[in-house]
Order: structure tokens, then sequence, then C-alpha cells
């Protein structure tokens, strides 16, 4: 089985796509170059007719998205960094995320936004955010955060066939990180987590690239003789909201891990899932690892300290494994 | 230059049925509105019949439109009928958009009419990449894009001019010039109010048509662009100057008191449905009885559209869930 980066993973999903469909096309800024490297020797595989350089314009390339959509194509639209979709939230919420509702469900819209999350390497505040939670607020998208180059290659097959607008927040933190591929073709479905490692003390639900940290949290833990189940949802909308409650039932104590900014982040709204629905389950209080409600600074040593990290997890699962 | 003067009389006449439509359909809307039959806001586009019917009989039937809040008249003038319009206004199942879209967001696929935008100028990238749709799929339709002189001061315009150029996209922008936005005077917000001269700045060619109440000259201008859209040359930006007679919103009481005075009448004097008729009639297309005629039957259409809206059942609760996904996720409320 072949050995595949994050990136590489994203590249050969995107490959696989177009080879698979003459109507997938890529569009966004720079992709014939390359630059940003998911779209290797794609003007030479599929002609420049179905990889397009656009101007700096996110909101009309994200609206074109759209009517593209509407109309016959399947595009994926490269907005690359996620901070950029700000320009295009017009375009994403009240076109791609209302059209099909508010035509009576006339317009199907097969369109696929990527967006990286480029935080930890000292890109300042314009070019760190993780913004998957707004999106979430939004009804009408499905929202994807994949952790590993697997499911950063399945989610992305099964994007591209899907009718509905699919916003994909990839990241760059785990662009290197690398993973033993099936050779042979494959989709992860939407609204299924991924059950990294099983355990019966605690459940930690982590996303993005937090997963990676939460499982260096589990491995100490297990030394400690703690035994954590980790579950990463992977896909935030729909969300696997049985996987997560089955967990908690099974271990009655939870840590949500989520490099977004705290206030109405995805941890946010798990926990208010799992109070309302398997409150009597519970045996301590739900703990958020998150990152807080500040704007990412440049300066590495204000940086660094601010995201979930392996001792920042393991803190809190003691906290929730404290006897009340 | 005019396509017009090879237009048959059944199309002459259609186009008059067209504009008869927008006037009659909207007029019973007005009725509703002011009994309080009709719920939320209500825009209309009296007045603004010519340059509707005008560009969208100068399509093909494949072909697409997009337009804004202002939106009874473009599907109309694309040919959708009307009885599913009417029920979508009144908020019925039975709705073009089954009750989720109102007065401000009709959209009928099946006439090629993508959707009308709320958001001012939201609509124009949609169009766009549809545009870039025909082109990719050699499907040889052609995208009308509507949007207000209001939508000229929205970016995504300028950004969509730029790569509809670049890419020779088979699109036009068709700017319903009416002069203001809500309220607000276009001469008032814009030092240059020629909209159509901002084409040059992207290598689009732009057209203004001064006389935007004669339809003709609106259809002459449409087909020009479009055979050049078709023909794979490219955009053309049409800036048409019209006015309409209503509050920019039902209900608002606000008609005349941000206009100038006699403005009214000067543009009531060239109302684009009664200077067809009299062209109809002196080109002897038709005559006073079959213009008679023609009224009477749309009268009877939209009549037979109140009825079907009115007596169609409401949605329930629970229809506000459907049509979100194309397969329904689980929600909790």
């Amino acid at each position: 089985m072949p050995v595949v980066t994050y990136l590489a993973a994203i590249g050969a999903a995107q490959k696989e796509a177009m080879e698979e469909d003459d109507r997938v096309i890529l569009m966004g800024e720079d992709v014939r170059s390359n630059l940003y490297g998911t779209a290797p020797n794609f003007v030479e595989l599929f002609g420049a007719d179905r990889v397009i350089n656009t101007p700096i314009s996110e909101a009309s390339v994200a609206g074109m998205g759209v009517g593209a959509a509407m109309t016959g194509l399947r595009p994926i639209v490269d907005l690359t960094y996620a901070s950029f979709m700000y320009l295009a939230f017009d375009q994403l919420i009240n076109q791609a995320a209302k059209s099909r509702y508010m035509s009576g469900g006339q317009a199907k819209i097969p369109v696929v936004y990527r967006a990286s999350m480029f935080y930890g390497s000292s890109t300042a505040a314009h070019h760190s955010d993780r913004p998957y939670p707004m999106l979430m607020n939004v009804p009408g998208l499905k929202i994807l955060a994949p952790a590993c180059p697997h499911d950063a290659k399945g989610l992305l097959r099964t994007a591209v066939r899907t009718d509905d607008p699919v916003v994909i927040f990839e990241d760059a933190t785990l662009w290197m990180q690398k993973e033993e591929l099936p050779d042979i073709e494959f989709f992860v479905p939407f609204g299924e987590a991924r059950i990294v490692c099983e355990g019966t003390d605690v459940t930690i639900v982590a996303i993005a690239g937090s997963v990676r940290h939460a499982l260096s949290a589990v491995a100490q833990l297990a030394e400690e003789g703690v035994s954590t189940e980790l579950i990463d949802p992977r896909c935030l909308v729909p969300l696997d909201r049985d996987a997560i409650l089955n967990s908690v039932g099974k271990t009655g104590r939870l840590v949500v891990v989520d490099p977004a900014n705290r206030t109405c982040s995805a941890a946010s709204e798990i926990s208010a899932i799992v109070v309302e629905e398997a409150f009597s389950c519970l045996r301590a209080g739900i703990c958020r690892v998150t990152t807080p409600d500040v704007h990412i600074p440049f300066s590495p040593p204000m940086e660094k300290p601010l995201y979930p990290t392996k001792d920042k997890i393991v803190a809190a699962v003691r906290e929730v494994l404290t006897p009340l | 230059m005019t396509q017009s003067v090879t237009l048959e009389k059944s199309r002459l006449i259609e186009i008059q049925r067209r504009m008869l439509r927008i006037r009659k359909f909207e007029e019973a809307v007005k009725r509703l509105v002011s009994r309080g039959e009709l719920p939320g806001a209500v825009h209309t586009s009296i007045g603004q019949e010519a340059e509707v019917v005008g560009s969208c009989m100068a399509l093909a039937d494949g072909d697409y439109i997009t337009g804004n809040h202002r939106s009874h008249g473009h599907p109309i003038g694309k040919g959708a009928p009307l009885n599913r319009l009417m029920a979508e206004l009144l908020g019925k199942q039975t709705g073009i958009c089954k009750g989720k879209g109102g007065s401000m967001h009709l959209a009928d696929f099946d006439r090629g009419s993508l959707g009308e935008s709320g958001v001012v100028g939201s609509a124009i990238p949609v169009a766009t990449g549809a545009a870039l749709s025909c082109k990719k799929l050699r499907s040889r339709r052609i995208v009308l894009c509507f949007f207000g002189d209001g939508a000229a001061g929205q970016g995504v315009l300028y950004e969509c001019l730029n790569m509809a150029a670049v890419w020779s996209l088979p699109i036009i922008f068709l700017c319903e010039n009416n002069q203001y936005a809500s309220l607000t005077p276009l001469r008032e917000v814009t030092k240059e109010p020629r909209i159509s001269k901002r084409a040059a700045g992207f290598g689009v060619a732009g057209v203004a048509i001064e006389n935007g109440q004669d339809v003709l000259n609106v259809y002459d201008a449409v087909s020009e662009a479009a055979d050049r859209a078709r023909g794979g040359i490219g955009p053309t930006l049409v800036e048409v100057l019209t006015y309409r007679y209503s509050d920019h919103s039902e209900g608002l009481r606000h008609s005349g008191a941000h206009r100038d005075s006699g403005e009214m009448e000067f543009w009531r004097r060239r109302d684009p449905i009664l200077l067809f008729a009299s062209r109809l009639q002196e080109e002897g297309m038709a005559n006073s009885n079959e213009l008679d005629a023609l009224a009477i039957e749309v009268q009877t259409e939209v009549q037979e559209a109140l009825r079907f809206a009115m007596q169609s059942p409401f949605p329930n609760a629970e229809d506000a869930f459907s049509d979100l996904y194309s397969e329904p996720i689980p929600l909790s409320h």
C-alpha cells in the first residue's frame, strides 16, 4: 500500500474525481501552477479548460461555483486560506447554502469548496483562522474537517459526488502527515465518525489537527492506566451524534478538543448535544480544550501556547476523572 | 442592428402579451397587498416591462436568467406560467418554490429562471458561473443577468465583468437602471451615472438604451448581445434606462417624496405597454379590437392564477424541514 501525505491525498482525490467525471472542474488562485501542491500536473492531465486560474476575486469565484453547479458542472473551488473565505461569505451563505432551499428544491448544487487552515506557523491573524464553527451555523452546507490522509482523500471523493454544497476545512498542520492508503479506490461516507481508538474510562472527541495531539494524550494516559476512547467526527455537518452519545454512554466522561476559538465552537455544540441527550450518563462535567477567544498573534512565543496540546488534553482528562 | 424588423406578428403579439402579464399580475398583487392578503415585502416592476420582456424575448427557451428582489417580472418575461408564481406569492404549497421563496425569490428552473436574489447584486456571480458552465459544456446556451442601478455599487459586478471578459463567457449583464436604489437617486451616490461606460474598463462591450421604454429598442440591443454571447465573442453590458411607477416596496408610502416633480408624468407618457400598442396599430400588426381581446385574455389568465393560488393549500409546518439537502440529514428541533 502506498504511503501518502495528507496533501498528496487531497491531490490524489482531486485527480481521481476529475478522471471519473468530465463535469468536474478545478478553479481557484494558482491552481495551474500547483502553488499549494494539490494539483500536480493537472494542466497536462486534464487541460487548461478544466483547471481554471482565477483572479483574486473570492466572492465571485465562490458564487460562480454555485451557478456552474446549478447548470451541469461539478466544480471544486479552491479558496486556499480559510481566512480568505470571509470575502465569499455572502455567496457561501446566501447563494450556496440557500439556493436549493429557497427554490423549493429546484436547484441542485454539487459544488465543493476547499480551504486550508494554516494556523501554528506565524502567519498571524489574517491567515490563521479555523472558521468551521461559523459555517456549522448555516443550514444547507455540509462541513468536513479531515484529520488524516485517509479521510482527506475519502471525504473529498464523497464530496465531489454529493449533490449539495460541501465545505472542506483542511488542516495545514497535517499536510506532511503520512499514512498507508489502500491501493483501491475508496470513499468515506458523510456523517460517520472515526473511532480512532476504543476505551472505557473517558471519551475524547477531537477535531482536525487536534486529533493528533489527542492521540499522544491517549498514549500517555494509557501508561497511567486510563482507558480512553478517541472519536474524530471528521464530518461536522452532518454530525455523527450517535457515535459520540454511545461512547459517552459507555464512559460517562467527555473532553472535547477543538482548535477553533472557544465561543460557539464545534466543541460547544458537541457539549450541548451531550448535555441535552445524555445528561444522565455523565459522571462528571464536560471539559472543552479549545483556542481562547483571541486573534492569532504573529510572534511564536505568543502563538504556540494558544492551541490545544497533548498536555492540555491530559490535564482536561485528569479533571473529568477527578471524583466529584 | 435591428433584428426586430424580422419579427413575425405572432412574436410581436407575444411581446405585448408578456408585458401585459407582468402589468396585470402585479396590479393584482398590489390589490392583494392593500387588502392585507399577501404576506411579506413586495416589489413591483410596473413601468419596467419593456426592459424585462424586450430582453427575455431576445433569448432562446433554454437560456438562463437571474434577477433580484424585484422578481416577478423576470420569470414572467421568460415565459413562466402564472399559476405557481402567484401561489408562491401567497405562500402556498403549490408555489413554484413550495412557499419557501415568496415574492422576492421566484425561480422557475424549467424556464431557465435560476433564481432571484434578495441580496442586491448577489446573483451576479451565480449568473457568471452559469455562463462558465454553458461554455465548458458547449451547450450553446447563454445567460441574461438582470441587476439594478443599485447593484452597480456592488464589487462582485466588477469581479464578474472581468472574469466574463477574460474567458469570453456567454453572458449579458443587463442593468435595469430605474434611477433609484430604494429611495436613493443614482446621481446622489454615483459620479458617473452611465453604468454602461464602466464596461470599457474591463474590455467588455457596453451599450446604453436611452429609450428603454421602447421594447423593440431593448430587443434589438439584447439580440445583438445574445449573438455576441452565442458566437463566443463574449459578454456585453447593456444598460436600459427605465422607470418604476410604484414605491420601492409596496406600502412604503414614500411615492413621490424622493422624485423630481413632473418626473412621473414624463415617464408615464412613455408607458411601454401603451407605446407598443400604438406601434402595433400603426404598423398594422394589430387593431384595437385585437389588442382589447389580448388584454382580456391576459386578465383571465391572471384571474385563473389568483383562483389557483387562493384555492391551494398552505404548506404544513413540517414542510419547513424539506428541500434543505438533496438527501435529508437528521436535524434536532
